[in-house]
C-alpha cells in the first residue's frame, strides 16, 4: 500500500485551541488541565485515506511572543499548515492573518492549508462569522472548517481534510520534502495511534527540522561549547568547567 | 560518620534569644506599620503617576477610588507571604497574589523606596551595598532583592529570617532567568525601559506561583524543604538498578553531539543525571526544573522541545530541552538538553531507545516503585522516639527525609512544624554566629539541629522522652542506618556521556 509521511505545523494565538483539537484527535481526551503549551509540542498519528496511508508528524506550537522566533523551525519544510482561530476572538482571527503572511514570504514550497474556527459551542459569543471566514478561506486557497472540541464536532474532519490535501500534494509531486514509499503493512480502516514514543516515530534524511546553522559547532579552548546561527537570543548556554562531584 | 556522644550541655545547646536582628536599623527606617505605608502611599502615587507617562500604558490611569480600595482588599491584603516583581522604571510584573494591575499605585511606592535609598547613595541601583535591603514593620519583613532591570520585594509575616525571605526571592529571580534569559532581558529593556516583561513571561507565570505556593493538595510534602536547604532529593532504587539505568542513557546518547545533560526525574526526586564531560549541573538550576516539570501538565501528552536558560550554568544562553514522560504507565520525565537546536529528532530517537530497553529490562517497575516512596519509615527502623527528620548530605547537595506521618499530617500541623524547621535552621546559621548543635525542648515536641563536616542533621523527637541518653541513642542508629543504605538512598559518583 502506498504510504506518504508529513510534516504539520499548527499555528494561531494562545488559548484558541491548538492542544485541545490535537489532544482530542489523537488521545480522544479533553482537559481543561493541559494548560498552556511552552515552545512546542511534537505528536504523531496515522491515518488510512483512499488507499494511502499518511503518517502525520504535527508541531502544536505554543504561540507567545518569546517563542516567536522558533516558528519558522516548525513551519519551514512543513507541508501543511493548520490555521487555527477561536471564533468568539476577532484578534485572533486577525493573528492568523499575521501568520498566512509569514508564510507566504517564508515559505517556498507549497503547502497545504487548512483554517479552522473552533470553540463554535461558544455560538452566542461568536465574533467572527462563518462568511467572513469563508471568504478569506478562499482568498488564501485554503479549506475552512469549524469545530467544538467541547462537543467533538469537526474534529475528525479536520485531520481527514489534511491527509486529503496531503494525498493531493503527493500527487501532483510539487513536494519535494514529503516522503512517499511503499508500506508493507495491511490495508486497515482510518487509525489512530497515540503520539506516545511507543508508536513508530520514524525518522529520514529529507526532512530538515530547523533553521540553518551559518558556523559549525567548535570548542574554543576555554572549556565552554559554543555554535553559531542561534534563534533570536544569539546565544547558547555556555557552561562552566565542573568544580567536583555531580554537582556544584 | 562522626558520632554524636560528645553531645554536651554547652552554651550553643540552648535556645538562642529568638528576636530577629533588625537589619534595617542603619537605613534610619523607624518602625512603620503597613497603615503607616498606606498613607505614605497615596502621596507617592500622585509623584509616580507623573514621572511615570508613558501614553500607551493604562496602567498609568489607575488612580481612581475603585483602585484606592482595592490595596486595602482582604484577597491579598492577609496573606502571609506577597512577592511582588517590578521593573526598576516601576513597571508592575508579577504579584503572588492578587491583580497586578489593580496593584499598580503600590508599585510605584516600592519603586519610589528603592530609588529614593539609591539616589540618597549615588543614585546607582545596580550596587548591592547601597540599596534598600529590608524593612521591619512589626511582625512583617519586608525584603528588596534589586537585580537591575527587575526589582523583586518579598512580604512575610511569618518568622522566616531575612535571608530566607531573600533566597526564595533569589529562586523567583532565576526562575525569570530560567524562562527568558538575563541576557535577551537586559536587550529588551535597553530598548524600551518602560517593557513589559509580562509579554516574555507568558504563559509560565505558574512556573512562579508553583515555586512560590504549592498548592493545598500537595502542600503537606518533604518537597517544601528542598529550597530550605538547598539540596535535591533522590528517588531511592537499588544501586545497580540505578547504575543500568544510567548506563542505558549513556549508551543511547554518548554519540550524540552536543548533548549536555540528560536528567531522569519522577516525584520531584531525581533518578540520575548524565551530563558532557567538564560540565555540571547546579543544584539550584536542577531545583527550578523539578518545578518546572511538576506545574507543566502540558509535558504529559506529547514530546517537547523548548529552549530554557538554567542561570547558574549560563544565565545568558539557552539550551534546547527534549522533555517528555517515559510513558503512560511509567511517570518519570526525562530531559535531554542540547546546544543544538536541530537535533530534535535524534534526540526523540534516543528517548524512543531508552524506553524500550528500560522497560524490557524491568527497570520501569523499579521506578514506579521508588515514586510510591513516602519517604525513610521511622518505625521500621526502630528509632520509635523520632517523628520526623531532615539530612542533608552536604557533599552532594541531597537531602533525605523522613515519612510525613501524625501528627504532623494536618495542614495547620504540618506548617507549624515547617517554620519550626525554617527557625532552627536560621538560628543554626546565623552569620554572626553560627552554631554545631542546638538541642530545644518544646512544648509539643524536641527539636535537634546539628552540622558536622559531612552533613546537617534536623530531628523531631516525642515531647516526653526522659533521657538524653535515648535520643543519642535513636540518632546514632538512624544514622547508622543512613550510612548503610547510602548508595540506594543517595546518588554517588557522576555520570558523562
Ligand atoms: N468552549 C470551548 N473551549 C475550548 C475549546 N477548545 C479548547 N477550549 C479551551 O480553550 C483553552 C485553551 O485551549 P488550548 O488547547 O490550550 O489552546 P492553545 O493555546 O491554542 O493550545 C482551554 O481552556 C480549553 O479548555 C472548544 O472547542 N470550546
Ligand atoms: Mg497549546
Amino acid at each position: 500500500m502506498k504510504a506518504i509521511e508529513a510534516k504539520i505545523v499548527v499555528l494561531g494565538s494562545q488559548g484558541v485551541g491548538k492542544t485541545s483539537i490535537v489532544a482530542k484527535y489523537i488521545s480522544n481526551i479533553y482537559s481543561k488541565e493541559i494548560g498552556p503549551t511552552i515552545g512546542a509540542s511534537f505528536f504523531t498519528c496515522k491515518i488510512n485515506l483512499n488507499n494511502v496511508k499518511v503518517k502525520m508528524q504535527l508541531w502544536d506550537t505554543a504561540g507567545q511572543e518569546r517563542f516567536k522566533a522558533m516558528a519558522p523551525m516548525y513551519y519551514r519544510n512543513a507541508n501543511a499548515a493548520l490555521l487555527v482561530f477561536d471564533v468568539t476572538n476577532h484578534t485572533s482571527f486577525d493573528e492568523v492573518k499575521g501568520w498566512v503572511l509569514e508564510l507566504q514570504k517564508n515559505v517556498q514550497e507549497s503547502m497545504f492549508l487548512l483554517l479552522v474556527g473552533n470553540k463554535i459551542d461558544l455560538e452566542e459569543r461568536r465574533a467572527v462569522s462563518h462568511e467572513e471566514a469563508v471568504m478569506y478561506a478562499q482568498s488564501i486557497g485554503a479549506q475552512f472548517i469549524e469545530t467544538s472540541v467541547v462537543r467533538d464536532q469537526g474534529i475528525e474532519q479536520v485531520f481527514i481534510s489534511i491527509g486529503l490535501g496531503l494525498i493531493n500534494l503527493s500527487s501532483e509531486s510539487k513536494c519535494s520534502s514529503m516522503r512517499r514509499y511503499e508500506s508493507k503493512d495491511s490495508l486497515l480502516s482510518s487509525t489512530h495511534s497515540s503520539m506516545t514514543n511507543l508508536s513508530g516515530i520514524q525518522y529520514y534524511d529529507g526532512v530538515h527540522m530547523a533553521i540553518d546553522i551559518s558556523q559549525s559547532v567548535e570548542a574554543n579552548g576555554v572549556g565552554r561549547v559554543e555554535i553559531g546561527g542561534a534563534w533570536e537570543r544569539e546565544a547558547y548556554a555556555h557552561g562552566y568547567p565542573q568544580k567536583t562531584g555531580w554537582c556544584c | 560518620m562522626s558520632d554524636i556522644s560528645n553531645f554536651s550541655d554547652d552554651d550553643d545547646s540552648r535556645q538562642e534569644d529568638c528576636a530577629l536582628v533588625d537589619a534595617l536599623s542603619e537605613l534610619n527606617f523607624e518602625e512603620n506599620n503597613i497603615e503607616n505605608i498606606r498613607k505614605r502611599k497615596n502621596s507617592d502615587n500622585q509623584e509616580q503617576s507623573e514621572t511615570n507617562s508613558d501614553p500607551c500604558s493604562s496602567n498609568s490611569l489607575n488612580f481612581v477610588d475603585e483602585e484606592y480600595d482595592y490595596l486595602h482588599d482582604s484577597e491579598w491584603i492577609n496573606q502571609k507571604c506577597q512577592v511582588f516583581i517590578l521593573s526598576t522604571a516601576g513597571k508592575p510584573i508579577y504579584t503572588l497574589h492578587g491583580d497586578e494591575d489593580k496593584l499598580n499605585p503600590l508599585f510605584g511606592l516600592l519603586q519610589a523606596l528603592v530609588s529614593v535609598v539609591s539616589v540618597s547613595s549615588n543614585g546607582n541601583p545596580d550596587e548591592d551595598d547601597d540599596c534598600i535591603r529590608s524593612i521591619t514593620a512589626k511582625n512583617t519583613k519586608f525584603v528588596f532583592l534589586i537585580k537591575n532591570p527587575l526589582i523583586l520585594v518579598g512580604v512575610n509575616k511569618s518568622k522566616r529570617s531575612e535571608q530566607q525571605i531573600l533566597n526564595q526571592l533569589m529562586d523567583v529571580y532565576n526562575q525569570i532567568i530560567f524562562i527568558v534569559t538575563l541576557k535577551h532581558m537586559k536587550n529588551v529593556y535597553e530598548k524600551r525601559n518602560n517593557y513589559d516583561l509580562r509579554k516574555l513571561v507568558a504563559g509560565s507565570e505558574r512556573w512562579i506561583d508553583h515555586l512560590l505556593k504549592d498548592e493545598k493538595q500537595t502542600r503537606i510534602s518533604n518537597n517544601s524543604f528542598v529550597s530550605l536547604m538547598h539540596s535535591v532529593r533522590i528517588l531511592p532504587m537499588e544501586a545497580t538498578t540505578r547504575d543500568n539505568i544510567t548506563k542505558t542513557i549513556q549508551t543511547n546518547c554518548s554519540k550524540i553531539k552536543n548533548l549536555v545533560f540528560a536528567v531522569l526525574i519522577a516525584n520531584n526526586k531525581l533518578i540520575t543525571l548524565v551530563r558532557m564531560k567538564n560540565y555540571c549541573m547546579h543544584t539550584d538550576d536542577l531545583r527550578l526544573i523539578f518545578n518546572v516539570v511538576e506545574c507543566s501538565e502540558s509535558f504529559k501528552t506529547a514530546e517537547n522541545w523548548l529552549p530554557l536558560c538554567l542561570p547558574k550554568f549560563d544565565p545568558n544562553g539557552a539550551l534546547y530541552c527534549h522533555i517528555s514522560y517515559l510513558s503512560d504507565d511509567c511517570e518519570a520525565c526525562l530531559l535531554l538538553m542540547t546546544v543544538d537546536q536541530e537535533s530534535f529528532s535524534v534526540l526523540s530517537n534516543a528517548k524512543k531507545n531508552i524506553t524500550e530497553k528500560l522497560r524490557r529490562s524491568n527497570y520501569m517497575e523499579a521506578i514506579n516503585e521508588g515514586i510510591k516512596d513516602k519517604g525513610i519509615n521511622l518505625k521500621t527502623i526502630g528509632v520509635p522516639d523520632i517523628r520526623h527528620f531532615l539530612y542533608k548530605n552536604k557533599k552532594n547537595t541531597q537531602l533525605l527525609c523522613s515519612e510525613i506521618t501524625t501528627p504532623y499530617n494536618t495542614l495547620e500541623q504540618f506548617e507549624r512544624i515547617e517554620a519550626m524547621y525554617y527557625d532552627l535552621h536560621n538560628r543554626i546559621h546565623r552569620v554572626s554566629r553560627p552554631l554545631k548543635l542546638i538541642y530545644e525542648m518544646h512544648e509539643h515536641e524536641i527539636q535537634l539541629a546539628w552540622v558536622t563536616a559531612n552533613y546537617e542533621l534536623y530531628a523531631t523527637f516525642e515531647p516526653l522522652v526522659e533521657k538524653k541518653s535515648i535520643i543519642i541513642a535513636q540518632v546514632n542508629k538512624l544514622l547508622k542506618y543512613i550510612k548503610k543504605e547510602e548508595d540506594k538512598i543517595f546518588m554517588t559518583g557522576t555520570h558523562i556521556f
